[in-house]
């Protein structure tokens, strides 16, 4: 076991994974299909985007069965990228002001 | 700690482990091919090279004076004279994820060493992996009939020409990269390089059935940035 560096699991966990990432992918299309707007448009394509990413991540890369040193120093990183997009929010917004204020007619 | 009959410490689960593998004065990631853990951190990085894409096309999204293009109508599709929305980025997203499960199972395969349905399993894979790029081919070149440019477009904001062929067209390098290496890796898988542990001409190391689950690993992080694209780009 300690020398075990490969990863079984039966086939049908695979199938599994596929068939539900087909029902939630054929979700976040009806999302756009049904042409939902505003908040609740938002939150649907982002439960759905983290479903799928998780499935993914978790099930065929195998990060579930993996030992806590890997799945820290890889997953716990790119939560810093929300620092990032709070920050460029901010930015943006201040871009936008200005935009406003000076070039009401400009891209 | 206990001692196995092969002379190696029992690894601890949880947070016990996670300390005791980090400060191990050995490799951290125990039970983990090194290739393989070279892949996720090379995985990592290719991250933050994606949310740096998606961070930019944001900022210049939510800073624009200028409406931006609606993505359902720009990519929509009109089917026997009916308007289906996004239709095509659909089909990709389906063509994509169908080839992250071949890719799963060609993996288990692998392992199971099953020379003949791992090759078949891999190159179906990079069969759907073509077919999304030269649906994207179509796509890029349908945009640029219609006059889609990086610093202009007909439709709105000009910054949605530079921020979809940035995207998108990273994204299908990713792509076009990880079907030539499927084929490289199905063919190693064909002659049986993993079974008598041939030297590869990269590391000149001995290879085994864990190149499959690393390439594995590159091909389902190619899909799941599709889901965060598909999202933020064509969704939103």
């Amino acid at each position: 076991m300690a020398h075990e560096e490969g990863q079984t699991h039966p086939i049908s966990t695979y199938l599994w994974i596929w068939g539900l990432l087909f029902v939630f992918s054929f979700f976040s299309y009806m999302v756009d299909y049904m042409a939902y707007q505003g908040i609740l448009r938002w939150s649907l394509i982002l439960i759905f985007m983290m479903i799928k990413a998780g499935l993914i991540v978790a099930i065929f890369m195998h990060m579930a069965w993996e030992r806590l040193a890997l799945i820290y120093a890889i997953l716990l990183p790119p939560v810093l990228i929300l620092v990032f997009v709070v920050l460029m929010s901010f930015e943006s917004d201040y871009t936008f002001a200005s935009r406003g204020a000076y070039f009401a007619f400009g891209s | 700690m206990a001692k196995t009959a092969t002379g190696a410490k029992a690894l601890q689960p949880g947070m016990a482990g996670f300390a005791g593998d980090w400060s191990s004065d050995q490799r951290a990631f125990k039970n983990v091919h090194w290739g393989k853990a070279m892949m996720w951190i090379f995985l990592l990085s290719d991250t933050f090279i994606f949310s740096c894409f998606l961070l930019s096309y944001m900022t210049v999204r939510w800073s624009t004076t200028v409406p931006w293009p609606n993505p359902s109508e720009v990519f929509g599709l009109s089917v026997g004279g009916v308007e289906v929305p996004l239709l095509l980025i659909a089909i990709m997203t389906f063509i994509l994820i169908s080839s992250s499960g071949t890719m799963a199972m060609a993996v288990n395969y692998g392992y199971r060493k099953n020379r003949k349905v791992t090759t078949y399993l891999i190159l179906l894979t990079a069969l759907f992996g073509a077919s999304f790029v030269g649906m994207q081919a179509f796509e890029w070149s349908k945009l640029i009939h219609e006059g889609v440019r990086p610093w202009s477009n007909p439709f709105g904001a000009p910054q949605f020409g530079s921020a979809f062929f940035m995207i998108t067209g990273f994204h299908g390098f990713h792509v076009s990269i990880g079907v030539i290496f499927l084929l490289i890796v199905a063919r190693k898988v064909w002659r049986g390089d993993y079974d008598r542990g041939d030297r590869g001409y990269f590391t000149t190391m001995k290879g085994g059935y864990e190149h499959v689950e690393t390439m594995g690993l590159y091909w389902h992080f190619v899909d799941l940035v599709w889901v965060f694209i598909f999202a933020f780009f064509y969704l939103w």
